[in-house]
């Protein structure tokens, strides 16, 4: 396993191992949105108090899931490049800022859609509603930085440090909903007793969910991809590669 | 060789000494911070009712953006001058060396904000009973402003034009404070008990003061290699 993933760490063996896996994580997402929105569109029953105008949920949950969730990967490769200094570590951080921006704007604009018709507002100030919002600025700083930075490894260690004082913001944001509680819904899935949401939209739920998962996995290797190239082009094997296209 | 304890007073001392010598900069940000609060009256509205809500509000956004400004001639002379190099190379831990810079700074920029706070609160009709409240908020806040500051200003030291940057970087740090300093002042301008509040602001002072000098020494060995 180690010695796979040492391999797997070096760039050149990344960039050619990369491509297939990102193929197939790609396709296994195709398949699960594709089953996933049908289910959530077409199976799933109206809710009692929403109507149909809840099966947003269905695009808006998972895209805020993911807009955390890459957050964390973001600052664990990033300590990761920062303690042992794997190039690819770097790599995928700085490759899942944009990624996670683009899921927190995501979350936002299809929150605001619900929102209108639920709320009868399109932005309220709510606590988790803004903590999203702080997200999204910790991603624009980190990107910021990124590229304000000449040396790609100071860069990536200096924005890596910075992912990691915002993860701080992580349990703020999901303990906002404990601390305030206001206008938005609590959580109906993760209570530690039975889940408050119907049966038949928790299953479209987690598969759009996984969906999302393996998109941005997909993604992110494609992004890495063309991040490694850029990195190494005084490498001799990108050399040959380019030489040999 | 000296102590680490006495390393860290002198250089407070060293800090403090370089401020003093510099007089006219430091009245700067206190003069930023009197003329937004002074805007808000005339961009808003002059009546008292009106102001009164917003109080807390504009005092803390004021204050926040004016411990923002000040951050950016933390580390810059020194960075400039070299001695950051040499401050990094002596022996001693770095986390409490960047300690005692960061604590020069805060009595140097944090604490006159502390004291003007009162006499601005009255310009913006703020209730005297929350003016208490007004001032401790402050006083954990302000430490904090300057401790996660420093980590945007220890990032972006070694650019050119940091100073729009450093802004992006630090102000959403700033928020959870925002939120609960000024919460803590609006609630006790209605009468209300503010101890959870403070309580926050108290946690997040010490989880600052404890966790950033790492953030802040690693970030600058980081803008020096």
């Amino acid at each position: 396993m180690w010695a796979f993933l040492q391999r797997f760490s070096s760039p050149r063996y990344f960039y050619s191992l990369s491509q297939p896996i990102s193929r197939w994580l790609g396709g296994i997402c195709l398949l699960l949105m594709l089953t996933g929105l049908y289910y959530g569109l077409f199976k799933a029953p109206p809710d009692y108090q929403q109507g149909d105008s809840y099966r947003i949920m269905f695009i808006h949950v998972p895209a805020a899931w993911m807009s955390m969730f890459v957050y964390m990967v973001m600052a664990i490769s990033g300590a990761i490049g920062l303690i042992w200094r794997i190039k690819l570590a770097d790599v995928i951080a700085a490759s899942s800022a944009p990624l996670g921006a683009s899921f927190t704007f995501l979350a936002l604009v299809t929150g605001s859609l619900w929102g209108k018709p639920m709320w009868g507002a399109w932005w309220v100030w709510d606590a988790r509603l803004t903590s999203e919002l702080i997200l999204l600025f910790l991603y624009f700083g980190v990107m910021a930085l990124n590229s304000a930075i000449e040396d790609k490894r100071i860069a990536a260690r200096a924005s890596a440090i910075l992912a990691l004082v915002g993860v701080v913001n992580i349990p703020i944001i999901h303990y906002s909903v404990v601390w305030w509680n206001t206008l938005h819904q609590g959580s109906t899935i993760t209570k530690l007793d039975a889940p408050s949401i119907h049966i038949d939209m928790l299953i479209p739920l987690l598969l759009m969910a996984f969906a999302f998962k393996f998109y941005y996995f997909s993604v992110v290797l494609m992004r890495a991809r063309c991040e490694v190239l850029e990195r190494e082009k005084n490498s001799t094997w990108v050399q040959e590669l380019v030489a040999s296209r | 060789m000296a102590s680490e304890f006495s390393t860290f007073l002198m250089l407070l001392k060293r800090d403090l000494t370089l401020a003093y010598r510099h007089r006219g900069e430091l009245a700067n940000p206190l003069l930023f911070f009197v003329i937004v609060v002074s805007l808000f009256p005339l961009g808003i509205s002059p009546e008292s009712k009106v102001l009164q809500t917003m109080a807390p509000g504009i005092i803390w956004v004021a204050a926040l953006l004016a411990a923002m400004l000040s951050l950016d001639n933390l580390f810059r002379s020194d960075f400039e001058d070299g001695s950051l190099e040499q401050i990094i190379l002596t022996p001693h831990s770095l986390s409490l060396l960047v300690l005692a810079k960061v604590f020069a700074h805060w009595l140097v920029t944090g604490l006159p904000l502390l004291l003007l706070a009162p006499f601005l609160s009255i310009l913006v009709f703020m209730p005297s009973e929350a003016m208490w409240t007004l001032i401790l908020t402050l006083a954990l806040g302000t430490p904090i402003l300057s401790l996660v500051g420093a980590i945007g200003v220890a990032l972006t030291v070694g650019l050119r034009r940091g100073g729009v940057l450093l802004s992006l970087l630090v102000l959403p740090l700033y928020i959870p404070v925002l939120i609960f300093a000024a919460n803590a002042v609006n609630v006790a301008a209605k009468g209300l008990p503010v101890t959870g509040q403070l309580y926050f602001l108290g946690a997040l002072l010490s989880l600052a003061l404890t966790l950033s000098p790492l953030a802040i020494s690693t970030a600058l060995r980081i803008s020096l290699s």
